[in-house]
Formats: structure tokens, sequence, C-alpha cells
């Protein structure tokens, strides 16, 4: 039942900020800062619960499960279940949504009521979509997270809002109606081949099916949460989409959704259809690879602050994308590390460059310059992010990128290489971003107040938890080592070589890299007794 | 005629005997709201009398009627559209001049041709109530005889459905040739001794006249006029209630008669369906009036009920089933924010006329943009639940072409649904915007668009109780 008041709980929320709205200003924020802050909570308390969850639950990695009929003609349930993987999305859910209700505070001046309205909604959809084990209910909040977001563009957008907001519903609703068809031929072969219709997953999982039905099917799924990771070509809504979004649209575009994408590939597209994946792996590899350089080049060229920050967004997620399709725990491992770094790195960027608009408005970088001196705490910290999001070590996202490469290695050495060039213009980009917006000479006059302390107190918590997962990483690398390890992939893998010999592997990882990436075996208790 | 042959047509005596009921009571005393009000309770009994025969099916009441839990299922529908249909003309007939009470004397009328439609088994009934819907619907859209559009379109109408008809009666009549029976029953034994080019080319020229009616591609060209001449509540019935009867029908000629027999007309039924699609979600992006974009998006949601009737089988009558409820909700709160929406001597219907309404009139504005959505397939409305079940239905039968045509023209359909939407709620509003903002919502159609809003999420959020009773009704057909 508490996965269900986790999404319960920002719907509510949501109905009352709305409603709020006509006594007075504050209310909507105030309520929907503290309906997230009670999920914050509850998720917290899960997590710490979390290995004595597991030990108890006695099923696998899941550590909790709610299940409804729903539409039971159809083999369709409201069933929610949770394990390691989900209970950290849903922890980045609800610390960037409080982000965003915070990052809003001053730039959302109109319509108070339907802007918290909606971004609770989103924010619904999304704990929604990470914790549906049915498909159908997995798809019904896929799309559920459209239509707020839609509105959060398209009514307190910047100038070509309108443009954009489409283009970023057409994009996704092309890819969600593709994987709805791929969901359908799934619950037809499964019904065909073992007599019982039904869109549970632990019941689709394991479908008997041909190469060639498996490889469509394996698409069509990719194709959807490709369009939403993005991984090139599928990506041309991106920056359109995160540069007309209000702030708090940009994080939770930047910092959540392209995150439900990569967490379709974990959860669905992996463990359904290991052999398809097998064989396409490569070209999934080439386009990640592709992702990374295209975006970092696009990204160097933009004058735009705030596009150049999108597209940083398809460089990082090209690594998302490559760890993903590594199939091996350290790739897994970096492209989780990778979400939940790159969901708190941007989208600290994205505030960065909304309380920029705020005070100058505008976003062009040529307009900017030596902006250090007149803003030194803006300046200080739009450093720290740009670094962390260059991959500096002791910040997190280097551990994800780091274990994504080291994943790679291990299946090619050449697009390792490549992806490599990508940190090299990861650093290029970022620092010519804080040479041209916050040093060199001064291209206008600008004098603006520094950050508020509201602001740097939200700035100063998210870089604590960039340097906390930077130099501790275990206990998130902990809590997804076994969801991950159950992945049919993997375990595939795990079979093949003896347990000593993953020991050996790993220490040797440990040695080369004085990070201990993967966890299963610090508690070998709980997994004799599983 | 046993009791209880009769008995089962209650529902059909019911709406007969009101319409006669009211004309005389009009020929003494011409009193608007006391018209109304016989209307819908009219419509109220019968009502109450399909629940009341539901128990005693099915029976065969005479040669030409069959009445099954299909057909009241239908009824139902029918009847519940028109009663919403009648209490939201009220507010909009109040501010125009002339004679208000035939308007709902036609209306029964229509909805007892509607309901004979959907209990057809035999070519006599299906003629007779075909005529009756389309005579009644010749004088609804031509009622408000001022205007000149309105005019146009009536005869536009009545032009082409007499045209379609007479394609109709011939294909009925080389039918008869074939088979010599009008039962559908009958036709299905012949189709099964092999092709036959009579019946072949009969049901080919059915398909031309019902094609009319079902306005799918190329018989479509008279819609957007139509629907745009029309006044805004007879738009909603033409689109729901008159497409809906026939392709009741349709779908009940096609299982009976065992068209699905033969493969060159299901090709051809395959190939309309995905020219519907296609045509009616491209032409609709061009449209800058409301009435006119759902016009075409009616053409393309054709399309999609056609891929369910293709599909066949118990899966596919009960996506047919659920998709036309799903459709008859939005397109009656479509037409019925319009109807609100509608002071002056003419319809509220070019797009920019309601921008901003979102921030000047929430609520209408709200539902609007709820049924826009609900046409586009988008999760918490019914029409989300029925574009699945849909979807669901022609995967399993492996209409792969099909399935991806509807999901691709479906995205290209999203976009005017967002346009529409995105000007709702985009400033700043025009001066007939504003105008348009300032009128009051008559109770009766504030009422309805609120059940009708409700009804949409209801079943796009908990849909089992619909889909059990379209299980034990529509799906049993056979």
């Amino acid at each position: 039942m508490t996965l269900v008041w986790l999404i319960i709980i920002p719907f509510v929320g949501a109905v009352f900020a709305w409603i709020s709205a006509r006594w007075s200003s504050r209310w909507p924020r105030w309520i929907a800062v503290s309906a997230l802050a009670v999920d914050l909570v509850i998720a917290l308390n899960l997590w710490v619960q979390y290995p004595a969850a597991l030990a108890y639950a006695g099923r696998g990695p899941w550590i909790a499960d709610f299940s409804y009929p729903w539409m039971p003609q159809l083999g369709i349930g409201f069933h929610l279940a949770m394990d390691g993987l989900s209970l950290l999305m849903v922890l980045l859910t609800v610390s960037l949504g409080i982000a965003s209700v915070i990052c809003s505070w001053t730039e959302i001046q109109e319509r108070l009521g339907f802007f918290h309205f909606n971004l609770l909604a989103v924010l619904t959809g999304i704990i929604g979509v990470f914790l549906a084990v049915d498909l159908i209910l997995f798809y019904f909040f896929w799309e559920l997270m459209l239509v707020p977001m839609y509105f959060l563009i398209a009514v307190w957008g910047h100038e070509n809002r309108a443009h954009a907001a489409i283009k970023f519903f057409i994009f996704t609703q092309f890819g969600g109606l593709l994987m709805l068809l791929a969901i359908l031929g799934l619950y037809f072969v499964h019904g065909a081949g073992t007599g019982a219709y039904s869109f549970d997953y632990f019941e689709l999982l394991n479908t008997p099916m041909t190469p060639v039905t498996s490889m469509w099917l394996m698409l069509g799924l990719f194709v959807a949460f490709a369009v939403k990771l993005p991984a090139v070509p599928f990506h041309p809504w991106l920056p359109d989409a995160h540069t007309e979004a209000p702030t708090a649209g940009s994080v939770i575009l930047a910092g959540l959704l392209l995150k439900t994408g990569a967490y379709g590939f974990l959860r669905f597209v992996l463990p359904f259809f290991p052999e398809s994946v097998e064989i396409f792996a490569p070209t999934a590899m080439i386009l990640a690879v592709a992702g990374i350089l295209y975006g970092a080049f696009l990204a160097f060229a933009q004058t735009d602050l705030k596009r150049l920050v999108a597209y940083t967004s398809v460089s990082h997620l090209g690594f998302v994308l490559l760890g993903v399709f590594d199939r091996n725990e350290l790739g897994l491992q970096g492209a989780v590390m990778q979400m939940i770094c790159h969901g708190f790195s941007t989208g600290a960027l994205f505030i960065l460059v909304g309380s920029l608009q705020e005070r100058i408005h505008t976003r062009d970088m040529n307009r900017m310059g030596g902006l250090w001196s007149t803003a030194p705490t803006m300046g200080g910290i739009g450093l720290f992010f740009a670094l962390a999001s260059l991959g500096l070590p002791g910040l997190g996202n280097f551990v994800g990128e780091f274990l994504v490469l080291l994943g790679t290695y291990e299946k090619s050495v050449f697009i390792t290489a490549l992806a490599v060039v990508g940190l090299v213009l990861a650093a290029v980009y970022s620092l010519s971003m804080i040479l041209r917006a916050f040093q060199g000479p001064k291209a206008e006059d600008w004098r603006i107040p520094d950050l508020s302390i509201r602001e740097t107190a939200l700035m100063g918590v998210m870089t604590a938890i960039l340097i906390w997962l930077g130099l501790f990483p275990q206990p998130v690398l902990n809590t997804a080592a076994d969801a991950l390890k159950n992945l049919p992939t993997y375990t595939a893998r795990a079979h093949t070589t003896s347990p000593e010999q993953e020991v050996r592997e790993r220490d040797s990882v440990a040695l080369e890299t004085g990070i201990v990436p993967v966890t299963g075996f610090k508690r070998p208790d709980q997994r004799k007794q599983r | 005629m046993t009791p209880v042959e009769i008995t089962v047509l209650l529902p059909i005596i019911v709406l007969s005997g009101a319409a006669v009921l009211i004309m005389l009571v009009i020929a003494f005393y011409r009193h608007h709201l006391l018209t109304v009000v016989m209307t819908v309770v009219g419509l109220a009994l019968a009502l109450i009398a399909i629940g009341f025969v539901g128990p005693m099916l099915p029976v065969q009441s005479t040669p030409l009627l069959i009445v099954d839990g299909y057909a009241i299922f239908f009824m139902a529908l029918i009847v519940a559209a028109c009663l919403a249909v009648a209490l939201m003309s009220y507010g909009y007939l109040c501010g125009r001049e002339g004679h208000q009470e035939e308007y709902y004397v036609v209306l029964l009328l229509a909805s007892v041709g509607a309901a004979v439609l959907v209990c057809s088994s035999h070519f006599a009934s299906f003629f007779l109530g075909l005529e009756i819907l389309g005579v009644s619907l010749y004088v609804l859209i031509g009622y408000p005889r001022r205007s000149a559009l309105c005019i146009e379109a009536a005869v536009k109408y009545l032009i082409l459905a007499a045209t379609s008809d007479a394609f109709l009666l011939f294909g009925m009549a080389l039918i008869y040739g074939q088979t010599g029976s009008l039962q559908f029953q009958r036709i299905a034994a012949v189709w099964a001794n092999g092709n036959s080019a009579f019946l072949l080319a009969g049901t080919a020229l059915l398909i031309t006249g019902i094609g009319f009616k079902l306005s799918l591609v190329p018989f479509h060209m008279w819609t957007p006029d139509v629907y745009e001449g029309a006044a805004a509540p007879v738009a909603g019935f033409v689109a729901t209630v008159s497409k809906g009867a026939v392709f009741a029908l349709l779908l009940r000629y096609f299982m009976r008669a065992n068209v699905g027999a033969s493969a060159g007309l299901v090709t051809v039924l395959g190939i309309i369906a995905l020219a519907s699609m296609v045509v009616g979600n491209l032409l609709a992006l061009l449209q800058n009036n409301l009435k006119r974009i759902l016009a075409y998006s009616s053409i393309a949601h054709m399309g999609y009920l056609l891929v369910a009737l293709l599909a066949s089988g118990p899966l596919a009558l009960a996506a047919a089933g659920y998709y036309l409820v799903a459709y008859f909700i939005t397109i009656l709160g479509a037409f019925g924010v319009i109807t609100v929406f509608s002071g002056g001597e003419r319809d509220t219907d070019l797009l920019e006329d309601y921008r901003g309404l979102g921030w000047k009139r929430p609520w209408l504005a709200g539902i609007l943009a709820a049924m826009l959505l609900s046409l586009a397939g988008i999760p918490l409305t019914a029409g989300f639940i029925g574009k699945f079940y849909v979807l669901a239905a022609g995967v399993g039968s492996s209409l792969l072409i099909l399935v991806l045509a509807l999901v691709l023209t479906s995205v290209v359909g999203l976009f005017y649904y967002l346009r529409v939407i995105m000007t709702l709620y985009s400033l700043p509003t025009t001066a007939k915007g504003e105008s348009v903002a300032a009128l009051e919502t008559p109770l009766a159609a504030g009422v309805v668009l609120f059940a009708l809003t409700a009804l949409l999420v209801w079943l796009g959020v908990y849909p089992t109780p619909l889909m059990r009773l379209i299980e034990i009704t529509v799906a049993r057909l056979s």
C-alpha cells in the first residue's frame, strides 16, 4: 500500500494546489513542497529499510508489491512493485520535484494553481512509470506524463513555446504508440504460447517467441524509449522542449523524463528480449556513441546557454545508453549512477540558467561575459556544476561515466575510445560555457543581484549530493545491485563464470580504479537466503 | 405475432408514441419548455422500457426485427445520446427566433429510425429505419431555416443521401436477385457456396451507401459542409446517433451475412479504412473551423472503427462497442461546448474565436480540452481505453498494416487536437471571443456536459463495468 501512497500523495497535492490558488498565492507552493516532502520521507524510509525488506520479501529483488484487478477481462491489473532500481528512481524524482518547486518560487507568478497542478501531475506520472509492473499500467502512466508536461511548456514557456510543446508531444506520442503496439504484440504472443493472456510483467518475462518476433517487438519498445532518452536520431524534440520550457519544466524534463526512457530499457527491453538485445546491442552502442559525440559537438556550437545545457543531455544520456547495452554489471551500474548524477548536475545547471535569465532576461551568451564579478556565488556554483558535468573525479558523474567506460571496454575497445573522446569534448563545452558566460570581458554592463538565500541553499544541497555520490557511491550501487543482477542478460553471463572468477574480476577492477563497483558479495548471508 | 414479440418492441413503441403525442400537443398548445419536458420524459420512458425488455432477450420479432442484447445496447446508447442532444438544444434554441417545438418531434423520429436500424435483420427494416432517420435529418439540419449555410447543408445532405440510397436499393435488389431472400442470415449461406458476381456487386453497392452515411473516404465530401452548416447540437446528433446506428447495422450485417468470407470485400473495406484514417487526419490539419476539424476527425474515427470491424471476433465486437460509447460521449461533449458558446446568428466555430477562452471560461474550455484529448486517445479519458481496445483487436487479428496506419495517423491527428487546445490557452481573445465568454451556460446543457465529462473520466479510469456489460450484450452477437 506504501507504493499507492507514493502515487496518491502528489496527485492529491496537485488537486489541492490548484484549488488553493483561489485564496492565496502562497498556498500552491507550500502544498506542493509539503506533498513532495511527505513522499520523500516515505521513500527515504523505504531506502533505510531496504536491506531488511529485501531479506524479508523473499521475492528476488522486489521489496514491495501492490496488486489490484483493474480490467480483469483483458488481463490488466493495477500492479505496482518496487525494487532497488525503482526505489532510486523514485528518490530522484521526489528530490528533483522539490527542487523544481523551489526554483520556480519567484519565476512563476501567473496561474500558480494550474502550474503546480501540472508540476505535481507530471511527477505523479513519473513515479507511476517507475513503479508500474503491469505493461498497460506502465503505458497509462507513460502517457499521463505527457499532458501536464505539454501544458507546462505551452503555457509558462519562453518565446517559441507552442512549437516546442507540440513537437515534444508528437514525438513522444509516436514512440508511445509504437510501444503500445509492441506491448500488445507481446501480449498476444505470450497468450498464444502459454494460453494465459496477461499484461503482467512477471507473467510476460520468459515469453517463448521466435527470434524474428522478438526482434520486432524489441524494436518497437526500443524506439519508444529511444525517443524519450533521447538517442540520436530520435532527439530533435529535446533541444526545443528543454530550451522553451520554464525552469521547473526543464529540470523535470532533463532530470526525470529522460530517465524514464533509460529505465524502460533496463526494466523491459533487456529482460524481455535477451537474445534480440544480444544481436542489436552493437547497433545501439553505435547510436549511443553517435549521441555522445553529436551532442557534445552541438553543445559547443550553441550561443543560447539553455540550449547548450540541453545538448549536453544528449551527450550524457549517450553514456547511459552505452552502459545499458554493455549488458554487464559494470555498465549497468554505471548507467544507473549516470542517470542519478545527470539528474542533479543538469538539473542544477538548468536552475542556474533559469535564475540568470530571470535577472538579465536573455539566454544569449554573446550578451553575457564577466558576470562573475557581479555575481560571484552564481559563478562559483556554475563552475562547480560545469566541472561535475565534464566528469571531474570526486563528483558523481565521474563514477557513472567511468563505470560505463569500463563496462564498454569489455565489449569493444574501439567504442570505448570513441566514447572517451566524448569526455574530452565535455571538458571543452563545459569550460567554454563558463568562460563565455561568467568570465572574460563584459559584453554589457549587467548589475544583477547574486543568488538569494533560497537559491544558494538549493544549490548547496545539490552540490553536497554530487560530492557525496562522487566520494561514497556505495549505498546507491548497493541498492541498484540486486535489481540489476536479476536481469536475465546478466545472470546468463554469471552462469558462465565461476564465483571465484567473479570475485577475481571484481578485485582487479577495485585495484585498478579504487572503487568497488559491484556489491552483491558484500552481503553473502542474504544471497544464500534467496 | 406473440405477445412477447410485441413487448420487446416496447422501446420503439414508446419513442414513436412520444413523437406522435408531442406533435398533437403542439397542435393545441405551443410551449417550448413543455415540449422539452415531454421529450425528456419520453426518452426516459424509452430507457426504462429498454431495461424492462432486457431479460426477455433475444427475440426475433417478425422476420424484420431482432431484439437481442446487441440491439438493446445500441438502442440505449442512441436514446441516451438523444436525451443529451435534446437537453443541450433547449438552451440553444431558446435564444433563437421562430417556432422551436417541432424540432423535438423530428429528433424523436430520428431516434426511432436509429433504433429500428440497430435491430433490423432484414433489408426492408434496414431501409425503413435508414429512411426514417434520413428524412428526419434533412429537417433537423435545415431547421434554423433563416441561415443560408443551414439550407445549403440540408440540400447538400438531401441530394447526396438520396443518391446513396439509390445505390443501396440497387445493391439490395442485386443481392435479392441472387439469394431470393432479404434476410441477412440467409445471405451467409450463399457466401459459403463460393463467390457470386451478383452478391459481390450487390454488397459493393451496399458498402457505397453505408460508406456515405458513415462518411468514409471516398464518400466523405458532405461531412465538413454539413457539420459546419448544421446547428451545433444537430451536428453532434448527426456525428453520433446517425453514424453509430449505421455502424451497428453494418457490424451486424458483416457478422450475420458472413461478409468476412469474401477476401475481396475485406480488402476493399481495408482500403476504405486506410483511406479514411489518412485523408481524415490529413485534411483536418488544414482547417481553421472547429466544426470542420471535428468533421474530418470523425472521418478518421470511422476509419478506426472499421479496423475493429475487420478484426472480427468477440474481442473486435467488444472493441467496437466500447469505442462507440467513448466516441458518443466525446463528440457529444465537444459539440455541447460549441453549443453553449454559440449565442449569435452564426455558431461560434472559428478556431480564432476560442483563443484565450481557457482562461475566461475555465470549466467549459477544460471540458472541450478533455474531449479533444479523448479523441486523441490520451489516458484518463474513455478515448484512451477505446483506442487501446481497437488496437488490441487489430493486433490480435494480425491486421498489421491497418494497425500501423492507425498509429501513424493518430500521431498526425494529435497535431490538430493540440492546436485547438493551444488556441484555448493562449492570449489575447478576439472581440467575438469576448462576447462568447460573456454568455451564460444554460442549466440543462451545463448538467449534461458535467455528466458527460464525469463519464469520460470514469470510463477512462475504471472501464470494467462497461466492459462487462458489453461482453454480455454486444459481444454475444454471432
